[in-house]
């Protein structure tokens, strides 16, 4: 390239560049600030880290009740599903949900449902789950203190927290849910392999 | 012979010879003078192709259309809560987390935008359901995937609107429905091509499909395009939201599960002949559908004779990356029983795998992602069923 061609060709970036800047602009104004309440109104999402759980505290004990009149009727009486998943058992330390273990424990006995115990990776999952989505007849309709109770519930029945443990913004994030270990990133990249 | 049968027999001839005398006199009688323009259209009375509905979805009736285009109102339904109303008035996206103007758009700031507009396939990861055995219909089998052209604003748009800040990596997506659906999704991965949409087809999305505004995203499994989209929050790293740990995972043989496994790998299914079509010995012209969430279909391969010698079909142009591509292949069929396949190969090289090697690779509890090979059984007296032995569970 020539010095007179690159000249050229810088001016032709530049123009180009220009036109570019025209056509769009770093911001276009549209749209307005969000007011404050409106962001805390609306998110509600809890992290694995915590982040988002509200004040409030509850135990198994205190969930039971919640339980019953809450979710007993799609759920089960005892978490072992009906018109709605079946949410807890079988024991997760003794019965993992797939691949050859499970394929072991099972032998020829039938398929045991995914649980909360056996596959749910994070406690803050179920609080934000409950909180966001249940019951679906009236989502949001449970205090904190119930979602804690309940979720404290869940998890005991499940065998992942004991019977007194209390459950709030400190303790539920510390939870170790049997299923963490099992999560993966996908490693399909299509090509010849199946996957 | 029965009084009975007789009479039967005798009535349906009478019937059969009067309607081919009708049809005689009346080849290309003219209609009556008919009625003026008007406001709405609507389909021929004869035509009334339907979704199938179970409780949480209903199926777009693949066996009934041509093209590659799904009119909007057979566009596959799926939801967690019923159906959302929104009123569009008071509708507002908020986008906030990670940057540096946290905003909130109208519907009416969101068409301002810039537009893009694209035509590509929504597909539920969950697509693939064979209870009903050999009398499963191409609807009943593969209807949760549809085509439409989505219009909208790009996200990357919206993205430099508020100041997206380097660090986030991921976002939530957010619905206005009952269950407050949420997903989070990886930014670089999808800023190129995520549309934040509110048309398909030529009007305003239907309800079914998140009115007023629903996130589009190419290729990936349809439950990450979020409906009745109402946040978007920018974050380091993913939510780990119910949908995408305890669903949308993919357990594997070795006893782990794979997570955050979006893209719809390829397929393909041949939508005609297919059950309860009854087809006759001589020319047929095989049609089906194929379409890969890696880009563009490359080919696709058909067979009439349970797998033993594959052709290429011809495939209708324009082939475009991500979408529903139509193929075709006219075959004389001799009239002995037989199975018909086809499968698809895509331009990353991926070829739709066989049912035993998809076990093979996830091992048994797969449930999500699962695109194998299917074929129709032709039977000696033209009946064509689903071929179930191959996909058995």
């Amino acid at each position: 390239m020539t010095l007179a061609n690159a000249g050229r060709y810088v001016l032709a970036v530049m123009a180009l560049s220009a036109l570019v800047g025209a056509q769009t602009p770093d911001r276009f104004g549209f749209g307005e600030p969000v007011p404050r309440e409106v962001i805390v109104a609306l998110d509600t999402d809890v992290r694995p880290d915590g982040t988002g759980l509200p004040p409030g505290q509850g135990t198994a004990q205190d969930g039971a009740a919640v339980y019953a009149t809450q979710c007993a009727a799609c759920h089960g009486a005892k978490g072992e599903g009906g018109a709605a998943d079946r949410l807890v058992g079988p024991d997760p330390t003794g019965t993992p949900p797939f691949g050859p273990a499970y394929e072991q424990w099972r032998g020829g006995r039938p398929d045991v449902a995914f649980t909360i115990g056996n596959y749910w990776p994070f406690a803050t999952t179920v609080f934000d789950y409950v909180r966001r989505a249940m019951p679906p007849s009236a989502p949001g309709t449970l205090s904190a203190n119930d979602t804690y109770a309940v979720v404290a519930w869940l998890l005991q029945q499940n065998g992942v927290i004991g019977d007194d443990a209390l459950m709030n913004g400190e303790t539920l994030p510390k939870v170790v849910m049997p299923a963490r270990k099992m999560f993966v990133p996908d490693d399909r990249r299509g090509g010849r392999t199946v996957r | 012979m029965t009084r009975r049968s007789v009479l039967t027999g005798a009535l349906g001839a009478a019937a059969v010879s009067v309607s081919r005398a009708t049809a005689q006199t009346t080849v290309g009688a003219p209609s009556p003078q008919g009625r003026l323009p008007n406001e709405l259209g609507g389909r021929a009375p004869q035509e009334q192709p339907r979704r199938v509905p179970i409780p949480t979805s209903s199926r777009t009736p693949l066996q009934d259309l041509h093209g590659t285009v799904t009119p909007a109102d057979l566009h596959f339904e799926r939801h967690h809560s019923g159906l959302a109303v929104i009123d569009p008035a008071s509708y507002r996206l908020v986008v906030h987390g990670l940057v540096e103007r946290p905003m909130m758009f109208t519907l009416e700031d969101l068409k301002r935008f810039p537009q893009v507009s694209r035509l590509c396939f929504l597909e539920c990861s969950g697509n693939f359901t064979r209870t009903a055995g050999e009398k499963t219909t191409a609807q009943a089998l593969l209807g949760l995937t549809s085509q439409s052209e989505w219009a909208g604003v790009r996200l990357a748009t919206l993205l430099r609107e508020v100041g997206a800040r380097p660090q986030a990596t991921w976002f939530l997506a957010e619905g206005q429905d009952a269950a407050q659906m949420t997903r989070s999704i990886p930014l670089k991965e999808v800023l190129d091509e995520a549309i934040v949409a509110y048309g398909q087809n030529g009007e305003a999305l239907r309800p079914e499909q998140g009115y007023p505004v629903r996130l589009l995203l190419p290729g990936l499994e349809g439950n990450a395009s979020v409906k009745w989209l109402r946040r978007l929050e920018l974050a380091d790293q993913p939510f780990m939201t119910r949908e995408e740990t305890s669903r949308y995972t993919d357990p594997l043989a070795d006893g782990t599960s794979r997570q955050f496994s979006f893209a719809m790998d390829a397929r393909s299914i041949v939508t005609s002949p297919s059950y309860p079509q009854r087809v006759r010995p001589g020319w047929i012209e095989i049609r089906g559908l194929a379409w890969s969430g890696r880009g563009r279909i490359e080919r696709v391969e058909v067979s009439t004779d349970r797998g033993a010698r594959w052709r290429a079909a011809e495939l209708q142009a324009p082939v475009l990356p991500k979408a529903h591509t139509r193929f075709r292949l006219v075959w004389q069929w001799d009239g002995q029983p037989t199975e018909i396949l086809s499968r698809a190969i895509d331009e990353t090289g991926y070829v739709q795998p066989e049912w035993p090697a998809l076990l093979a690779a996830r091992g048994r509890r797969t449930r999500y992602h699962l695109n194998p090979v299917t074929g129709w059984m032709i039977g000696a007296d033209g009946q064509v069923l689903f071929g179930i032995e191959r996909v058995k569970a």
